[in-house]
């Protein structure tokens, strides 16, 4: 019996050491024929300054580009994707009326991504939050722990999707800063559309970008800054 | 002589009831399939109200489940002779409901089919995470508990694993309060109230539902019940339901202090419609007040008040968690305090919601499956609690 | 032990010659090689995928030939410009083929983007 089973055991080493072998050094030196682009750095914390004075009520341009680099229909049932909304406040108080727009705040300490059982959520080098839908197992639990009500689930299978933007049924989304425009150097789609540039774009980080000289010469405040989440998103004159 | 015809009758009987439970179970079944099929979209959830009537099942059928260990726990911890001989039977429904309750969980799941994803991949921050081996363990230990009181040779060990096992259970009803507790931007959640409100919920959720299956066990085997036992569980009983009716007081009392939660507490306790409804009826009358007359009330008390007492803290129980799960997430994210608020994505909106009838189909599936671990394994191993001539102890 | 291990793999060369006269032809787009050969990438390429997929998606490292996205570009038929279309498209008729059910379209585009964005334009105009 146990010589039975030292045979097997040699029987799976071997094959397995085998296959092991054989595909390796494909694997290796495959790695190395190819360049590929950077790692996202740790060195940059990209993020945004929002000019709530430049926001005009009714102007909904940064939701339709949005819509359309993402691939969403655009549609407001309480079932549908909507990564950034705009928002009308009103001061309970003064009757002080301002409009913005909302979206995933980039939080430099997500609950969403501590409560995902499967690190799906996950925070990149460059501080970006995102969801590997590859991990998403669709449990929503990050829609209950995320303060800015920035995260939708896909309801409904879904054909035609924009090649840039994969997203499916059963699992949870939200505003990916648009990382792919940001690896190819570009801005983000809502930051383009807007027409009074009430979006500035940048890294936080670095000490000579536009962001970070005007982060330090206006007022801007982060909403439920109480909560000590450090956002990316940061609004002017709020 | 044993009546041949009696005993057959009710063969049929077992049989029927199994496949009345089978063809429910199949219902869920079903249910989850059109899910997977056409997704979400066929249920009532939807992104403002993320968990719906399956999460009140499941977790109905969690908080119970670690809550029934408690008539082991005070037999085999504590050393009460009358609990010790209804540990196996509690165990067994421990087993039956958590098994249940995480079959719901797992198959409302936007992509059930990655289960394997989210046991490789293991997130230590995630509540979730933890639970995955509070529950897996609490499974394992209630099995080797069982062992330990159903396997002569293994005897020796009961205590310990009686030990452990009430250890275990209160960690995972902490853990389960905790999925709440951590939510720190709710309104109706994010509080360290919840995991011991969790605690004393669970007491009396388990208590009344051994009380319903210990019944319907002597019933079937027709045996009745030593009076002075019953005597004792029902005020058992009594003085759990007391417990969590003052929790849950001091949970919405401190709420109603803080001036920004006065918002929230107004919804729930008067101005939130069904939601308020279902919770003065539902939970405060028909599942806390009335069972307290049923079993306080002198001259009441008898088997059928307790029944009926237990039957009505476990419909309470689901009211509880509607309005809990249910009204704490329809109540809106407060983004701007002092600020009204309105978008396309329903800010500042109480959000509606409307169950499917596919929901209801899985939570009833996840409750079929705990009867049939049930009414199998009573029937082919002897849970039946077997209780010497009473002492008090 | 070793008898055994014999015997099931002669049972196998029989099904094996069947297999290969069913192999499914399938319609392999613009085709070419820009990755390693056929052999290779038949047997390996969910591998490649499978990294490239977590660099790219957790670490931002992209890489233009490794992307699904590449592969579908040139391997879309140039009827459909799809991958999993028809019976003989080229990932699901291997897969059918095989009996490997893929995930991969449930998220990502199937069809190849340039064809997308002049349908895109086409419309707006």
């Amino acid at each position: 019996m146990s010589d039975l089973n030292s045979q097997r055991r040699q029987f799976l080493k071997t094959t397995l050491g085998a296959s092991a072998v054989a595909i390796a050094p494909g694997m290796l030196l495959y790695g190395m024929a190819h360049s590929k682009s950077a790692a996202a750095s740790d060195k940059v914390r990209w993020g945004m300054l929002i000019d709530t004075a430049q926001c005009k009520e009714g102007c909904n341009d940064c939701v339709t580009a949005c819509n359309k680099q993402n691939g969403l229909s655009g549609g407001t049932k309480p079932t549908d994707s909507q990564f950034i909304r705009k928002i009308s406040i009103k001061d309970v108080s003064t009757g002080y009326e301002q409009s913005l727009p909302m979206m995933c705040q980039h939080c430099e300490q997500p609950p969403c991504v501590d409560v995902c059982p499967t690190q799906a959520s996950f925070k990149r080098a460059d501080g970006i939050v995102l969801v590997d839908r590859h991990r998403c197992i669709g449990c929503r639990y990050c829609m209950m722990a995320c303060p800015y009500k920035a995260r939708s689930f896909v309801h409904e299978p879904l054909t035609d999707q924009n090649p840039d933007v994969p997203r499916g049924k059963g699992t949870v989304e939200a505003c990916n800063l648009c990382v792919g425009r940001i690896d190819n150097g570009q801005t983000t789609a809502c930051a383009e559309a807007c027409p009074n540039n009430a979006i500035l774009f940048g890294d936080l980080n670095d000490a000579n970008s536009e962001i970070a000289l005007k982060i330090r010469s206006v007022a801007s405040t982060q909403v439920r800054a109480d909560l000590q989440l450090n956002t990316g998103i940061r609004y002017q004159g709020l | 002589m044993v009546d041949l015809s009696a005993l057959r009758s009710k063969n049929r009987l077992f049989y029927v009831l199994l496949a009345v439970a089978g063809l429910v179970a199949l219902g869920g079944m079903y249910a989850v399939h059109m899910m997977e099929s056409h997704g979400h979209i066929i249920s009532g959830m939807n992104n403002q109200i993320v968990w719906g009537i399956p999460h009140v099942f499941a977790i109905f059928l969690i908080v119970a489940a670690s809550g029934v260990l408690n008539v082991a726990s005070i037999g085999s911890v504590f050393g009460k002779a009358v609990y010790k001989a209804r540990a196996p039977l509690a165990s067994l429904l421990s087993i039956a409901m958590l098994g249940g309750g995480l079959t719901v969980l797992m198959l409302d799941l936007g992509r059930p089919d990655r289960i394997i994803v989210a046991a490789t991949n293991y997130n230590l921050t995630s509540v979730f995470a933890w639970n995955i081996v509070l529950y897996s363990g609490m499974f394992s230990l209630v099995i080797v508990y069982l062992w330990t009181m159903m396997e002569r040779r293994m005897n020796p060990f009961n205590k310990a694993a009686g030990l452990a096992v009430f250890v275990w259970r209160f960690v995972l009803t902490t853990g389960t309060g905790l999925i709440f507790a951590f939510l720190t931007a709710r309104q109706a959640y994010g509080s360290a109230l919840l995991p011991p409100m969790f605690i004393v919920l669970s007491f009396a959720w388990g208590l009344a539902v051994f009380h319903v299956v210990q019944r319907v066990i002597y019933l079937w085997n027709e045996k009745s019940l030593d009076p002075a036992i019953q005597q004792r569980t029902k005020n058992l009983l009594g003085v759990f339901v007391i417990g969590s009716l003052y929790m849950v007081a001091t949970y919405h009392l401190t709420n109603l202090y803080f001036s920004h939660q006065t918002g929230f507490e107004h919804f729930i306790l008067l101005n939130g419609g069904s939601i308020t409804n279902m919770f003065w009826w539902g939970y405060i009358v028909l599942g806390n007040l009335l069972p307290l007359l049923l079993i306080y009330t002198p001259g009441l008390g008898k088997t059928k008040c307790v029944i009926a007492a237990s039957s009505l803290v476990i419909l309470g129980a689901f009211a509880f968690l509607y309005v809990f799960i249910i009204g704490g997430q329809a109540y809106p994210l407060n983004l701007f305090p002092g600020y009204e608020v309105s978008s396309s994505f329903a800010d500042g909106q109480i959000a509606t919601y409307q169950p499917s009838l596919y929901e209801f189909l899985l939570g009833f599936g996840g409750l079929a499956i705990a009867f049939i671990i049930t009414t199998v394994s009573v029937r082919v191993l002897n849970f039946m609690p077997q209780d010497k001539p009473y002492i008090a102890d | 032990m070793k008898l055994l291990v014999t015997l099931l793999l002669c049972l196998c060369i029989p099904a094996a010659w069947a297999a290969d006269a069913n192999m499914p032809k399938l319609d392999v787009g613009a085709g070419g090689q820009c990755v390693k050969d056929t052999q290779w990438m038949r047997k390996n390429h969910m591998h490649l995928l499978k990294h490239q997929r977590d660099e790219s998606v957790r670490k931002g490292v992209r890489s233009e030939q490794d992307s699904l996205k590449n592969c579908i570009e040139c391997h879309a038929s140039t009827k459909d410009d799809s991958v999993i279309a028809r019976e003989d498209s080229f990932c699901a008729g291997c897969h059918r083929y095989a009996a490997v059910h893929i995930d991969c379209f449930e998220c990502h585009a199937s069809k190849r983007k340039a064809v997308k964005a002049a349908l895109a334009e086409k419309e707006v105009q």
